[in-house]
């Protein structure tokens, strides 16, 4: 399966043999696991051993939950307590899917920027790169479906404007809507297909992941230095790299044993921190809550949504332009999922011939400002939208578009990048130097 | 022009008493030193019995409880009445059974009544659904060391009364420091020494607050106990488990790291 050349799987019992002549899948199994991974990597690399104990982690309770669960509202949140009182330890499953969600999206959230930092994104990575960004879509659907199941105020009201989003969109927007909803407004049809959208969405991504491992097992990871592994014969590539097994095994479970320290604290001490207070009333179609607050996974995108509204210039173009077939909650929409896009579209985007920021140093400031340019739209995207919260939003979503679209391409032309090393030897040599040769 | 200038003046005294029915609104919520606060705290069976008879006498008259089962009031970690307390204590609710499609008194199985009254919210998660603080900086961080806060809110709403009324569109508001917009249509519930509680404890308002509200953060959370164990069990094993992996991976290494190993 992967380019670097390695030792391959030889059957050795009978019954090896016999499998391996119909099935190879022990091979198969034997070359993921061993796949010959650069030395250097750093503790950035552990994000993608975690996302994918996260996803094994929201099946397993997952499916445990959806035995107890019932979705009906009339019956969707006493069915909740029900698993919170009277399901053997159901308060832990719950508590731990609840918080296993945000798990997921703070290791997602680590993995991507790593990726735009080190230039995992680019040539020959870019079919990793946009699976990955599929896995992350999804991941935000599943995590908005899941959160109307328990059907709560902000689990009724989220789904009211989320699903709202769809009926902006000129001349479909409306009946799209309601074919979403399964009728004019949110009911016990949109509970029920969300229930079985979010049971299905999972394995999606797990087959995605599959695809993602499967294409960077091909191409090989990436490092911090950017620079690929020697392919000329094994004992060159051997130089470069370590097998996955034991090396990068027992450092992810370490990093994991670290990280679940941290996340069963979360869950033991303060389950409710992450979630908001009125998720606990139940929902009614009659009473709107004051703020309608996403989750904090959404919040910067959600900042970008609200950002674009009736009196920014740039709207009011388009608006003109298009005839007004294109409003301000259009407009909003739009923005929200060209942020993503944009970033489906970095591989293209970034000019550079150097792959690692490391040795970029002028795109270092820029990568950063949009680390905390990402922090203050999740700020933004909390607050209430009025006065100054709305200023700082448009300026960070400008700043999120420029990034890609403006500083990405041209920095590649205009940047004067440092000198990279040669191999990932000689950059683990200078971090490690090799002893020297005793004298006789 | 004028009329510009007239909108301005319009959106900006319009701002202007925004701010100042913000300012008016501002709810002050005491920070209640509760026994379940932080991640060794633990409910107070003795204060959970006071705030179940204090729920029984006061609250349920209008309030319901419709989530909480009544023989959980047996269960460890909650108020742990004797099960032969629980069943005389649940005879005094009638329920409706389906199967009779009559009324009969409650037994330990049934839930809790709901609210009688339809102003009157069901009481079960109040105490997570409200969160009393957001601090610091509106990130809620203090909510490891002080619990949600739901808590402290419901006691400060209780103990809130300044004993001012106002009459709105044919309702009485009363005024409470405590609640959102500063006016209440629940009546001041409370009085020192309305309940006599059969430990002998004060029962000042602010004591009654007090027990009725840790008894409804159990209702809300009656396996919180189990949970803080489960975490604390949890976090100590898994940090073992590093401390062991961290040597592990520091062995496993040296050699390509060109490292002495010195265990």
């Amino acid at each position: 399966m992967s380019g670097i050349p390695h030792d391959d799987y030889e059957p050795k019992s009978n019954f090896e043999k016999w499998l391996d002549a119909r099935l190879p899948i022990v091979g198969v199994l034997y070359s993921t696991l061993t796949i010959p991974t650069p030395k250097n990597l750093n503790w950035m690399w552990i994000w993608g051993s975690l996302l994918t104990l996260c996803l094994v982690l929201q099946i397993i309770t997952g499916v445990v939950l959806a035995m107890h669960y019932t979705p009906h509202v009339d019956l969707a949140f006493a069915s909740i307590e029900h698993i919170m009182r009277d399901v053997n330890a159901g308060w832990a499953i719950r508590y731990l899917h609840m918080n296993g969600a945000s798990l997921f999206f703070i290791a997602v959230y680590a993995h991507i920027f790593r990726g735009l930092y080190y230039g995992s994104y680019k040539a020959p990575r870019e079919v990793t790169w946009i699976i990955g960004m599929l896995i992350y879509i999804l991941m935000m659907a599943t995590g908005f479906l899941g959160y109307v199941l328990p059907w709560g105020q902000m689990s009724f009201w989220g789904a009211t404007v989320i699903t709202g989003l769809f009926g902006a969109i000129p001349g479909i927007g409306e009946p799209l809507q309601t074919w979403i909803l399964g009728g004019p407004a949110v009911d016990n049809a949109t509970l029920n297909r969300f229930f079985s959208l979010h049971y299905l969405f999972p394995f999606l991504i797990a087959g995605l992941v599959i695809l993602h491992i499967w294409a960077f097992h091909t191409t090989g990871n990436n490092n911090p230095t950017g620079v690929e592994v020697r392919r000329g014969s094994k004992a060159e590539a051997e130089k470069d790299t370590v097998p996955f097994f034991p090396y990068y095994v027992i450092k992810d479970i370490f990093a994991l044993a670290v990280i679940l320290a941290v996340f069963f604290g979360l869950v033991g001490f303060m389950p409710n921190y992450l979630g908001h207070p009125d998720n606990y009333i139940p929902a009614n179609p009659l009473v709107t809550p004051a703020h309608i607050v996403p989750e904090w996974y959404y919040l910067p995108f959600y900042a970008i949504l609200r950002a674009f509204t009736a009196d920014v210039w740039a709207v009011q173009l388009v608006s003109f332009l298009t005839g007004g077939i294109v409003d301000a909650k259009f407009f909003g929409v739009a923005a929200m999922f060209g942020a993503i896009f944009v970033m489906v579209l970095a591989p293209w985007l970034d000019t550079s011939s150097v792959r690692s920021g490391r040795y970029r140093p002028s795109f270092k400031w820029w990568f950063w400002l949009l680390g905390i340019d990402f922090l203050v739209l999740m700020w933004c995207g909390a607050m209430p939208a009025e006065g100054i919260y709305g200023t700082i939003a448009l300026i960070g979503s400008s700043y999120w578009f420029a990034y890609f679209l403006i500083i990405l391409p041209l920095l590649g032309v205009m940047e004067k990048s440092l000198p990279v090393p040669a191999t990932i030897e000689e950059d683990f040599d200078a971090h490690y130097p090799p002893k020297p040769e005793p004298v006789e | 022009m004028i009329r510009n200038i007239t909108f301005a003046l319009i959106i900006g005294l319009g701002f202007a008493t925004n701010l100042l029915a913000a300012g008016a609104s501002k709810q002050h919520i005491e920070d209640f030193e509760f026994s379940f606060e932080g991640p060794f705290g633990r409910f107070d069976q003795h204060q959970l019995q006071r705030g179940l008879q204090v729920y029984t006498e006061v609250c349920a008259s209008c309030h319901g409880l419709e989530h909480v089962a009544i023989r959980t009031l047996a269960d460890p970690g909650g108020p742990s009445l004797e099960i032969s307390q629980v069943k005389a204590y649940a005879k005094q609710f009638d329920v409706f059974d389906p199967e009779l499609d009559d009324t009969r008194s409650a037994i330990p199985s049934d839930k809790f009544p709901s609210s009688g009254m339809l102003s009157a919210p069901d009481l079960s998660l109040m105490a997570k659904a409200r969160a009393g603080f957001h601090g610091p900086y509106g990130l809620g961080i203090n909510q490891i060391v002080k619990g949600m806060g739901g808590a402290e809110y419901i006691a400060s709403i209780l103990s809130g009364y300044t004993g001012h009324e106002k009459e709105e569109a044919d309702e009485i508001l009363y005024e409470n420091t405590a609640f959102p917009g500063g006016w209440i249509s629940m009546p001041p519930p409370l009085e020192d020494d309305l309940v006599e509680y059969r430990d002998n404890h004060s029962s000042t308002v602010h004591h009654m607050s007090e027990d009725v509200s840790a008894f409804l953060m159990w209702a809300a959370e009656p396996k919180m106990m189990a949970r803080k164990t489960m975490g604390l069990v949890a976090v100590m094993l898994l940090s073992l488990l590093a401390v062991l992996l961290y040597f592990t991976n520091k062995r496993l290494w040296a050699p390509i790291k060109r490292k002495q190993t010195k265990i």
